[in-house]
């Protein structure tokens, strides 16, 4: 066990903490010189890549976990399917490892760079989420490290409540030491993939509603700079893995060798660049993402350039400057779509640089208690913390999205309110009795539990 | 705190600082859940332009009761969470006599030095126990270079402000900051009827420094701004200039 005083914060590097940082094998863990000797009062919460983007992941005054993966991190069953997971590790490291032997994640979000264990505590979901649901309808097996310093093992069908209050359950459970998840076979480290313009937010919708269902992953970026009839125009992006025969069809120099995954990603940006993410930069930017994009287009796309475009750049929200960003995603249900119509408008009306919004439908529910996917339309948007009246723009926009029946997804959260959770999450009172069950003493916390009081 | 550094419990030390509450008016958001007024009566003060969800509780609070000061701070952590920002407002001005009588001058030390330091250092444990959270320190331009007619508050404020710039350094790495802040000449209740200085200014300025200040996390803020040049020069001013100019 490794330990140093750090200052962290998620990923928009906003409302930094210090805390101690305890790097730990789960064998170092839940021995006795491990967590139990280790936390005081004010407690321990997991650490994966700190890709959250508020303070789900830090503690201040308290221990912060890096779990690092024991000595065989990585087992894959080929007959079931199955992959047993070290919590910490990355997807990137997974999917080197598993892709040239022909297998896919379940779901993988914008960026390769979490770990299986947070893409549980978050129950994240990807492009595939009308098709697929999130991350925890895939898994089969939890091993977690309990509040008192035992070890367990849980399945769905063993504790029923303490797994589907740790599906979600942004750690506040105990600490996920590895995971067993159904994979994707694949055939080819490639996709086909659709690409389409489309003018306006109203086609956008029809588009999105009339076709998710012939695509396992879709996505809509959305420029949400444009105003006037150009409201909403979006760049429809949907696909699928890509087979042999697709290959031989569309790309037929990587049929030979279908499975080579090496994704190569360029230097970070450096620290202290000033935000250069502003009106105009993001403006320019959504126009010529837009024009660039030919009407329509059907070809094969790796897999990182079609799922994790931005891990190019390191530490590319260094761009925003040292005032952080933050990103804003909510879901609110279909029969609320005039809701989403609202807020694009208002947001386009507002004026602010949002760069990358993301539109996307979302199909089934996993079951998690806090956890956010729900049936209907979801939105993400980053903007930079340092720009006046954001704060009100977005307590607006939170009433619209809980009026409508909507919630906010908690490992983007840097805003929220005990209030806006609460009206969001309408099981939260059940999740908590279930939370404080399996820790009575109340071990796990972060800021962010804190700060929406959900613990 | 969240994303915009907007803080949820503010306590405030001198309840009844109008630059204080010009402060908490300037940090409210949908996020303030609690203030806490915490002043030597510990009866009710009006606490306007902040919203009605906001709980403002009223605590009685002894500067030179310095024993009680670690168990106060407990107290208020206990019952509200941790605390994002603490703005350390009270301190008394004093009498003309206060330059001439030993007890006065002793018991205005007493309020503004020993009671900063001692709650001052009750706030940074707590502080330091949480990993952030800022200490907000209302010292004064009085204390950068003490003035003939003012000399024993101003050597009060020099002996705060020092204890707060060192306190700052003392936490760097911790997560807890201090952030010292030097007001000219304020109009407020407490200087009513003294005759203006130049560059003098309303809590409402004052507070307009010190949010820029956090969000740009200083350790040290003027308000005015230009203040800090225009001590820059008075600092080193031959005395007989000095004298001069307090006359």
């Amino acid at each position: 066990m490794k330990t140093e005083q750090r200052a962290l914060t998620g990923w928009g590097r906003t409302a930094p903490t210090v805390g101690t940082l305890v790097r730990a094998t789960a064998d170092e863990l839940s021995s006795d010189a491990g967590l139990s000797a280790t936390v005081g009062a004010r407690g321990a919460i997991a650490r994966g890549l700190g890709r959250s983007y508020g303070d789900s992941a830090q503690n201040g005054g308290g221990v912060v976990v890096k779990l690092v993966p024991g000595a065989d991190p990585i087992r894959v069953d080929h007959d079931a399917g199955l992959a047993h997971v070290d919590g910490g590790v990355s997807l990137d490291v997974l999917l080197r490892e598993i892709v040239p032997q022909g297998w896919f994640v379940p779901v993988t979000p914008g960026t390769r760079f979490v770990t299986v264990g947070g893409s549980v505590a978050s129950d994240i979901h990807g492009k595939n989420h009308h098709a697929d649901g999130s991350f925890g309808a895939h898994c089969t097996r939890l091993g977690m490290l309990m509040a008192d310093g035992s070890h367990r093992s849980i399945t769905p069908g063993s504790d029923p409540d303490l797994w589907w209050a740790t599906i979600g359950g942004m750690g506040l459970t105990g600490l996920i030491t590895d995971v067993t998840f159904r994979m994707i076979p694949i055939e080819s480290r490639h996709c086909v993939v659709d690409t389409e313009r489309v003018p306006n937010l109203d086609a956008l919708l029809e588009k999105m509603e009339t076709s998710d269902h012939l695509y396992r992953y879709s996505v809509a970026w959305i420029d949400l700079v444009a105003t006037g009839k150009h409201l909403g125009r979006s760049v429809l992006s949907m696909g699928n893995h890509a087979s042999l025969d697709d290959l031989r069809e569309l790309r037929p120099k990587a049929v030979d060798n279908p499975l080579d995954f090496d994704p190569t990603t360029f230097p970070d940006v450096p620290n202290g660049v000033p935000n250069v993410l502003n009106r105009l930069a993001v403006r320019a930017f959504n126009e010529l993402w837009y024009r660039k994009t030919p009407k329509q287009h059907h070809g094969t796309e790796s897999l990182t350039g079609f799922f994790h475009p931005l891990d190019m750049v390191g530490q590319w929200t260094r761009l925003y400057g040292s005032g952080g960003f933050l990103q804003y995603q909510f879901v609110v249900p279909f029969d609320a779509v005039d809701t989403m119509r609202t807020i694009v408008a208002r947001i386009a009306a507002e004026g602010h640089a949002s760069f990358l919004a993301v539109l996307k439908r979302f199909g089934a529910q996993s079951g998690g208690f806090l956890s956010f996917p729900t049936p209907g339309w979801t939105l993400a948007l980053d903007l930079p913390a340092g720009v006046a009246g954001l704060g009100r723009l977005l307590t607006e926009l939170d009433e619209l999205v809980l009026g409508a029946g909507g919630r906010h997804y908690l490992a983007k959260d840097a805003f929220a309110t005990p209030e806006v959770v609460r009206r969001g999450y309408p099981q939260l009172a059940e999740w908590k009795k279930i939370r404080n069950a399996a820790d009575p003493t109340g071990v796990w916390v972060s800021d962010q539990a804190r700060r929406l009081e959900l613990v | 705190m969240n994303a915009f550094d907007q803080p949820q419990n503010i306590l405030v030390l001198g309840g009844r600082s109008d630059i204080a509450h010009a402060i908490v008016r300037q940090l409210a958001s949908p996020a303030l859940r609690s203030v806490v007024l915490a002043h030597r009566g510990g009866d009710t003060i009006e606490l306007n332009g902040v919203d009605d969800s906001v709980a403002v509780q009223c605590v009685p609070f002894d500067a030179t009761d310095r024993t009680a000061h670690a168990a106060f701070v407990d107290g208020i952590v206990a019952e509200h969470g941790d605390i994002d920002i603490v703005i350390q407002a009270f301190g008394q001005l004093g009498g003309p006599e206060v330059n001439t009588d030993p007890t006065a001058a002793g018991d205005l030390v007493d309020v503004n030095v020993a009671g900063a330091v001692s709650s001052g250092l009750a706030v940074a444990a707590q502080l330091r126990t949480q990993g952030h959270g800022v200490l907000v320190v209302l010292s004064s331009v009085a204390g950068v270079r003490t003035r003939p007619s003012n000399f024993v508050y101003g050597a009060t404020k020099a002996g705060q402000d020092a204890f707060a710039t060192g306190l700052g350094h003392a936490l760097a790495g911790s997560g807890a900051r201090v952030m010292t802040v030097r007001p000219g000449f304020v109009r407020s209740t407490m200087t009513e009827g003294l005759n203006e200085a130049p560059f003098s200014c309303d809590p409402g300025d004052v507070a307009d420094a010190v949010v820029a200040g956090l969000r740009n996390r200083k350790s040290v803020v003027w308000a005015p701004g230009v203040l800090r040049y225009v001590f820059a020069v008075l600092r080193v001013v031959p005395g007989f200039v000095w004298r001069k100019l307090d006359s």
